[in-house]
């Protein structure tokens, strides 16, 4: 595996790297912190061997309102145990100590990142190992408190596309978003679903016809057949919910359900 | 002043929603075209005589608009200053400020072919005349209420539910305001295409502060006519309740122009210096500039960038942020804030009852507090007008405990 540059570009590699075999890339969302530091950590690094491509990193926040009741109480318990931002990129630097070689993309909302410091936070995130940032209540309109900083240290910054997006908000995604497109599969909160919309083929296509840069569909995904289906019209998925449900049973049940839903784009 | 210099003007929100620094639009992806649906919709509204004519004859007709202004003579008297004035909005429909606002995204949420209302409540006023209003139009209204605000709010927890309203408990967080629109934000993102959020204060992504501050506006339109047909005079200071603050804003739009003080009350709580109050502009180690529920404001938060937990006896002031057009005022100084405690707003819960044989929301006492701070120390010549912003009778069992613990 290749240790170049990080950052966007180590990001396109993950998604050429899975493309040359004919499949999409699997990025399990996984909170620092739930149940502990510790187990948080455990459990990234052990999803890491088993060959998922990218990682989006939880950080907590006290009113993740973009989050359904798993996550919600998953980075509720976090905060309540005393994780903060500063521990977040410290778990960054760890897992990169631990070897972890995929991209890792921190998630977290805004505020926490604006009380750090826009500048301070992006260039110690950098430093940490980190990718990109994926920030659920920053639309494009609002980008430019993150943007500059996050262009001049090469940290991708992610933007969203939810399938209520007509034309425009497809051309401004595509034009502002760096590392990849994370689409929104449905209008709601993250959170494991019985189906994704049929619809959800059409929206992608039209959001090809616009642009080349990578999408990741997330929100909802929990079975292997769906991580095959994505696998089949997307060029990468994210599992949350499920992993963390399952973490309630253990690590063990965690690196169990990421290795099936890995196992299912080999099929 | 040439009117391009004014303070405010028709170009305040700018096209992005900010008020200077502060407001923007900071959601969901999602919501971000239901937003410019719902700011689209608003414009062609304002600019449309049908529904101006619809909202004015139902504000008339069925909320009792005007509300008057009444000359508070024996609590002027005993407090040996300032005259004071009470814009009289707890007389209005559902007996707050809250109807004015809620009839008017009602009446936007029916021209837009949307059936089903959601909105938070803190101490249920809004709950109330959202629930009163979805009846009225013949609407599905959904309510969320922060469970420990429905155990203190009991009385206005019953009402929505005779109003036809589903009242949902949410447990999450605080189970505050703050959780309460939480759980909003996250139906109104799941439900998106057929469902109205019935936002009750000057908050939130724009349009909501915009929206939110031209439907409240008639208090301070009305109030300002008022005053000076009845004193001649405009009045030195004009004193509201900060929760969100859109009883506040609604009172001094009409004034921003005016040599007129406006003041602004925020929920002191315990006191400032023990941490336990919604104070945002009174403690610069907890108060600073941030990001909760879409909009860029002052904001209780810890170091961190976590949003604290606030505290007052009122469940309306009850909240970690503030309207961002508040925090554009205050840093162009045109008003200013400062804090009654949660005593202070009960000894003034107390003198209005005793001395005009009015019971005041708990809310609305803060601002209270504060005129029966400064009028002792103003001349008899001069004028105080404070926004009523409700009655309180739904504060009865919070007002019957806390008396009996202290006194």
């Amino acid at each position: 595996m290749s240790t170049g540059n990080r950052g966007e570009e180590a990001i396109a590699r993950m998604f050429e790297g899975a493309r040359k075999h004919g499949r999409a890339a699997f990025l399990p969302y996984y909170p620092i912190g739930y149940p502990d530091y510790g187990t948080s950590i455990e459990i990234i690094a052990k999803m890491a061997d088993i060959g998922v491509d990218g990682f989006e990193i939880g950080m907590p926040f006290s009113d993740p309102l973009a989050d359904g009741p798993t996550i919600a109480a998953a980075t509720d318990h976090a905060l309540r145990g005393g994780i903060n931002t500063a521990r977040c990129l410290e778990a960054v630097r760890e897992l990169r100590e631990r070897g972890v070689d995929q991209p890792l993309l921190l998630m977290g909302y805004l505020n926490p990142i604006l009380a750090y410091g826009p500048e301070i936070f992006v260039a110690e995130a950098r430093e940490a190992g980190a990718d990109g940032l994926i920030v659920p209540d920053l639309p494009p309109e609002e980008r430019g408190l993150l943007e500059d900083p996050c262009r001049n240290s090469g940290l991708a910054l992610v933007a969203f596309l939810a399938p209520n997006g007509g034309p425009r908000r497809i051309t401004l995604a595509a034009e502002k978003a760096t590392g990849f497109i994370y689409i929104v599969s449905v209008t709601g909160i993250t959170g494991a679903r019985e189906s994704l919309p049929d619809t959800l083929p059409a929206f992608l296509d039209r959001v090809r016809a616009q642009t080349d840069k990578p999408l990741v569909v997330g929100f909802g995904i929990s079975r292997p057949e769906q991580a095959r289906a994505m696998g089949e019209i997307a060029d990468g998925f994210i599992v949350g919910s499920a992993l963390v449900r399952a973490a309630e049973e253990g690590i063990d049940a965690v690196i169990r359900l990421a290795e099936t839903l890995r196992n299912a784009l080999d099929a | 002043m040439k009117p391009s210099d004014r303070i405010e003007g028709t170009q305040i929100p700018d096209a992005r929603g900010y008020f200077g620094e502060f407001g923007g639009q900071f959601v969901p992806e999602t919501l971000v075209p239901a937003l410019e649906e719902l700011n689209e919709a608003y414009e062609a509204f304002r600019d449309n005589e049908e529904f101006a004519d619809r909202l004015r004859q139902l504000a008339r007709d069925y909320c009792g608009r005007p509300t008057p202004v009444y000359f508070a003579r024996r609590l002027s008297d005993h407090l040996g200053g300032a005259q004071i004035y009470l814009k009289r909005e707890d007389l209005a429909h559902t007996g707050a400020h809250k109807i004015n606002n809620a009839l008017g995204q009602g009446l936007l949420a029916e021209s837009m072919g949307k059936r089903r209302i959601i909105a938070e409540t803190g101490a249920g006023q809004h709950g109330v005349a959202t629930a009163t209003v979805a009846a009225l139009l013949g609407l599905d209204c959904h309510i969320y209420m922060g469970s420990v605000d429905m155990e203190r709010q009991r009385p206005n927890v019953f009402r929505m539910q005779l109003l036809g309203a589903e009242v949902i408990p949410v447990e999450s967080g605080s189970r505050t305001l703050k959780d309460a629109i939480n759980e909003a934000i996250r139906d109104w993102v799941t439900n998106v295409d057929d469902t109205f959020y019935l936002l009750g204060s000057v908050l939130g992504p724009h349009p909501y502060p915009r929206m939110v501050r031209d439907f409240q506006r008639v208090i301070g339109d009305e109030a300002r006519g008022q005053m000076l047909q009845m004193t001649g005079n405009l009045p030195d200071a004009c004193i509201a309740c900060v929760g969100g603050g859109s009883n506040a804003i609604g009172l001094f739009y009409a004034f921003l122009e005016d040599p007129t003080e406006l003041v602004g009350v925020e929920a002191g709580g315990r006191g400032i210096e023990t941490g336990a109050h919604a104070a945002r502009f009174a403690d610069p180690s907890l108060g600073r500039p941030g990001v909760l529920h879409g909009t860029r404001s002052y904001v209780l938060q810890s170091l961190e960038g976590q949003i604290m937990d606030t505290h007052s006896v009122s469940a309306g002031l009850d909240y970690a942020s503030v309207g961002p057009e508040h925090a554009h005022l205050r840093s162009k100084g045109r008003t200013h804030y400062t804090w009654a405690t949660d005593d202070e707003a009960l000894e003034a819960f107390d003198v209005l009852c005793r001395y005009e044989g009015i019971i005041p929301a708990l809310e609305s006492c803060h601002a209270l507090a504060e005129a029966m701070k400064r009028a002792p120390q103003m001349g008899r010549a001069e004028i105080i007008l404070v926004n009523l912003s409700g009655r309180g009778d739904k504060d009865l069992d919070t007002v019957v405990a806390e008396m009996g613990r202290d006194r």
